[in-house]
């Protein structure tokens, strides 16, 4: 077999979220499947919110990549057999995120049953939790909108769903 | 086994996300607070996204492209609730609207992810989660406006009043019903209707606002069916009116 799946997981760690570029779509954890036939080679993605305008460019950037290393035929397939949620960001994404200066959402399934799980996110400067929620919808899709009590600065959080 | 059924459904469930996606998207620009502008802006996106994945199910089973399909038909094409196509008008009537429609959505989506129509059942699931932050939304505004000041409320009872038979239309029987029910792919509208109602009192009776009898009054059906209000034609045209210029062009 010309090419093992551990092996591709490397080559798409090099593709980043085009709004978060700190951020690999595996870390993101969009990347649900790899299907390896010989020389051919299926990813399938999935996306952080059905409405995300990334997902194209995401996509042919995947196409991009594999291309480059010499994968001879390459497909990507949009699915939601296993559909996103904000618990498949792996821990390297987090703390990238955290990084970048967006908040990660918290580790583990969450079930959104108040806007109150959105109150005293820790900001992701100065990790206190003296923070307010402003606003559950952001400037993308993915992210929703606070406020640093401590720093007297807004920042925003990767929005748990 | 033919489809007319499955796609009767995702039609009306398309139509309606797109309809009142591009709805919301009027506010942009014009929302009461920075806040809500912002808010309203991204609903309409998620809306609009999930009208697109709807409709990529359609085409799945063998109907047009997506943007065929939600920018060259005409009004009489439609098979959204008449609820979704009426103006904005001001901001208590664009909340109550999305506070009626968003409950019967998101029950709806949550029934879904037990459809017998597993490409459908799976896309609920991821609908379902996002539908939440619309819910909550809706709600906490609700909850806050129909307990605020006299001006509120009144203008809350008002649009609520106003919606409501528009509201019952989404629940407007298909012919196909029995079949969807026999088949496992949606447990019926009436089903649906049941459920909201309980949700919508549950919301309301934690503010000042009044829930008008829903026996009592007629739902305006006829969207389902293809019968819109003057409304909706000068909402498609304005939609459709950059790709119309072109269809055939490259984005």
């Amino acid at each position: 077999m010309p090419y093992t799946e551990k092996q591709i997981l490397e080559w798409l760690d090099g593709v980043k979220d085009p709004e978060i570029p700190v951020l690999s779509l595996v870390d993101l954890g969009v990347i649900t499947g790899i299907d390896i036939k010989e020389e051919s080679v299926v990813i399938e993605m999935t996306p952080t919110f059905v409405g995300c305008p990334a997902l194209d460019m995401m996509k042919s950037d995947v196409l991009t990549v594999l291309k480059e290393k010499g994968v001879k035929h390459a497909e990507v397939e949009i699915n939601f057999k296993k559909s996103w949620s904000s618990d498949k960001i792996t821990e390297k994404g987090r703390r990238a995120l955290k990084q970048f200066g967006l908040a990660p959402p918290p580790a583990g399934k969450v079930l959104l049953e108040d806007l109150d799980i959105l109150e005293h996110v820790p900001c992701p400067r100065c990790s206190s939790t003296n923070t307010e929620l402003k606003n559950p919808f952001g400037p993308t899709l993915c992210r929703s909108i606070h406020y640093c009590n401590e720093c007297r600065e807004a920042f925003e959080q990767f929005k748990p769903v | 086994m033919n489809n007319v059924a499955l796609k009767e459904l995702l039609y009306k469930m398309a139509d309606d996300q797109l309809i009142l996606g591009h709805r919301n998207s009027e506010w942009t620009g014009m929302g009461p607070l920075l806040e809500e502008d912002i808010a309203f802006s991204s609903m309409a996106q998620d809306k609009i996204g999930q009208s697109h994945a709807l409709y990529q199910l359609l085409h799945q089973l063998g109907e047009q492209e997506p943007d065929t399909v939600a920018f060259t038909r005409n009004a009489n094409q439609f098979h959204n609730c008449v609820l979704v196509e009426l103006p904005n008008g001001e901001y208590d009537f664009s909340l109550i609207r999305h506070f009626l429609y968003d409950t019967a959505e998101a029950l709806r989506f949550d029934m879904l992810t037990r459809s017998s129509y597993k490409p459908l059942a799976e896309l609920a699931v991821k609908i379902r989660a996002e539908l939440r932050y619309h819910t909550l939304h809706a709600n906490t505004w609700v909850k806050q406006l129909g307990s605020a000041t006299e001006e509120s409320i009144s203008r809350l009872q008002h649009a609520l009043e106003q919606a409501l038979p528009y509201a019952l239309g989404i629940f407007e029987p298909s012919p196909h019903e029995q079949e969807l029910i026999t088949r496992g792919i949606f447990e019926g509208e009436h089903v649906l209707q049941e459920k909201w109602i309980i949700q919508v009192e549950l919301v309301v009776n934690q503010t000042q606002l009044s829930l008008p009898d829903q026996k009592q009054i007629k739902p305006v059906y006829g969207g389902r069916m293809g019968k819109h209000s003057e409304h909706l034609q000068p909402l498609l045209d304005e939609m459709s009116e950059v790709f119309r210029i072109d269809p055939t062009a490259e984005w």
